[in-house]
């Protein structure tokens, strides 16, 4: 089932376009991850999707109605993005940040109802960040920041969430941490998550469904095994890599690469 | 819920503060006068010349301390919140020049304006100087940077103060340009102020309802979107917000800086960055800090008064350097 799609996308200014007709589907309930080379327009084609920046022409359609017609605050319920690092949270403590997840749902002066008090509650449990919770954000290390940030797009209670690079700046275990939450949410919650990865194991462990990008163009799209290969990645990224499997998830993996020269 | 208790106790102690400063300011000043002869003016209808003094001269003027302290301060915050610059100050990005600027013009060219025209035309002038500073500090890619943004502050500030002063000496109106621009509370008037507080009044009103949405606002603009904000409506309300506050001060008081730099780092420190805390508590310190620099400024050197300007200037330099050597940490 998808309830999520584009259609003859093109993002950009005039001539220069950064995503050029693209037609893509966001499979509903499994994790959909967007891969390529900087500056293919993964980000760019993350941040049109929500709505964060306008396109030039085709259509984002979710549930049988095109994104920039919605209503924002209603778009607010059904999807939620976490944008590249966040730089600040401006000095509120955690609890108070989380509590800005529930923004869509509020009227007037935002006075908190139990309900959202139980989804702050719920969202701060399910990222482990519940301990943190008097906590200026800014005091806390990367890895905890970052849920934290995900705690509140988590108190959106959105059944989409869409992410761009996570696991940026982050160690080893944290992107790992991070990046095993969110898997948790797809399987126990059953959200759906889009996110932008730069790190191809990572997105051929984790992701049901992969995206790769060259030009603001579709190279291929599928599962991890039909797009970490060994023709993808070379038309992708310009390598010639070697392919083999996770001796632990059985995924495909890239083992070593090489820059593909006189081309 | 507990951060919410600890709040209204210091919003209520600064609003005994206010009170008491207000008391200290009426009572202190050129004339002589009593706390009893202040009791007097505020609560009772009593005559005599303390009292008279007290109630045409004093009280007008510390009730416009009050109003210009709270529109500085509260513009002052929203700024900085929606450039997340904490450099942001209507004096320093070029509202109070385009203001001063309007003021002279209208002065020379219309001598006969009533209050109310000169205080339009301080707004109009306060948007042209705003919109002059935003547009050559976005002009280059990456725009906003702070420092871009305040040196486009400091050029534009520097070529509209010139243009004041140029009508002025062409229009041989210096005197009155400066009457008004030198930054005093001096002759602070009840038809001034019922013409002003109502603007001021609306100004912090809607900054207070609007102050959930500048917090989600000053966190990351992409954030806003996503939970669903209509960023574009909300900064264009808080801009006009900005005008009516930051054009008011100048309509009343003339060239004011550093008010609105100064009072919302003070403010975070007291109730942390929520602006919902943020906007009321700024409303009360900025009074309070205008009404302690005007009481200097007229007990300093009686009988002769020290410019309001100069000693808020002298208290806010070194708050300027502080923040700039922090790196806008006090900002957080």
């Amino acid at each position: 089932m998808v309830r999520l799609y584009t259609d003859d996308l093109s993002i950009g200014y005039g001539e220069r376009l950064i995503v050029k007709e693209l037609s893509v589907q966001i499979p509903d309930q499994q994790i959909t991850t967007i891969i390529g080379p900087n500056g293919c327009g993964k980000s760019t084609l993350l941040k049109a999707i929500t709505r964060i920046i306008s396109h030039q022409s085709g259509s984002i359609v979710l549930d049988g109605k095109s994104v920039t017609k919605e209503n924002t605050k209603q778009l607010a319920k059904k999807m939620a993005i976490l944008p590249q690092t966040p730089e600040s949270a401006a000095g509120l403590t955690v609890g108070e940040l989380v509590s800005y997840g529930r923004f869509p749902y509020q009227t007037g002066f935002g006075r908190l109802t139990t309900k959202d008090y139980e989804v702050i509650e719920w969202a701060l449990q399910v990222t482990g960040t519940a301990e943190f919770k008097y906590f200026p954000v800014d005091a806390l290390s990367g890895g905890q920041r970052q849920r934290v940030w995900i705690a509140m797009a988590l108190a959106q209670e959105t059944e989409i969430i869409f992410l761009d690079e996570p696991t940026t700046y982050l160690d080893m275990a944290h992107q790992l941490e991070v990046l095993e939450l969110l898997q948790k949410l797809n399987k126990e919650e059953k959200r759906t998550i889009v996110m932008v990865l730069h790190d191809l194991n990572q997105a051929a462990r984790f992701a049901d469904n992969i995206i790769a990008l060259k030009g603001g163009q579709i190279v291929k799209a599928g599962s991890c095994e039909q797009v970490i290969t060994q023709e993808v990645l070379r038309d992708v990224f310009q390598i010639d890599a070697e392919i083999g499997l996770d001796p632990r998830t059985n995924k495909p993996m890239c083992i070593t690469y090489n820059l593909l020269k006189g081309e | 819920m507990k951060s919410s208790i600890r709040f209204s106790i210091k919003f209520i102690i600064g609003l005994i503060l206010l009170f008491a400063m207000f008391i200290i300011a009426m009572v202190f000043g050129a004339a002589e006068t009593s706390i009893q002869d202040v009791w007097n003016a505020l609560f009772s209808n009593l005559k005599n010349d303390q009292i008279n003094i007290l109630r045409e001269i004093r009280f007008p003027r510390e009730v416009g301390a009050v109003v210009v302290g709270a529109a500085l301060a509260v513009s002052g915050a929203i700024m900085q919140g929606i450039t997340r610059n904490p450099l942001a100050d209507p004096g320093l990005l070029g509202l109070t020049s385009g203001a001063n600027a309007a003021l002279a013009i209208t002065l020379a060219i219309l001598p006969a304006t009533n209050y109310l025209g000169i205080t339009i035309a301080c707004f109009i002038g306060a948007a042209i100087g705003a919109i002059m500073v935003f547009s050559i500090g976005t002009i280059k890619k990456g725009g906003f940077s702070p420092l871009r943004i305040v040196l486009a502050g400091a050029a534009v500030s520097a070529f509209l103060f010139a243009i004041a002063e140029g009508v002025g000496i062409y229009f041989k109106i210096s005197k009155d340009v400066s009457m008004w621009t030198a930054g005093g509370l001096i002759g602070t008037n009840w038809i001034q102020l019922n013409i002003i507080i109502p603007f001021v009044s609306v100004g912090i009103l809607v900054a207070i309802l609007l102050s959930r949405q500048l917090t989600i606002l000053s966190l990351n603009e992409e954030v806003a979107v996503g939970l669903g904000q209509k960023t574009g409506q909300v900064k264009a309300i808080l801009f006009i917000v900005i005008i009516l506050l930051a054009g008011s001060a100048v309509a009343l008081v003339g060239n004011m800086a550093f008010v609105g730099l100064m009072v919302p780092h003070i403010v975070r420190a007291i109730v942390g960055t929520d602006y919902r805390s943020i906007i009321p508590m700024s409303v009360i310190v900025g009074a309070i800090l205008m009404l302690i620099a005007d009481t200097l400024g007229r007990t300093i050197n009686i009988p002769y008064e020290t410019p309001v300007a100069a000693i808020i200037a002298i208290m806010g330099l070194p708050f300027f350097l502080l923040v700039v050597r922090k790196g806008g940490g006090a900002f957080q």
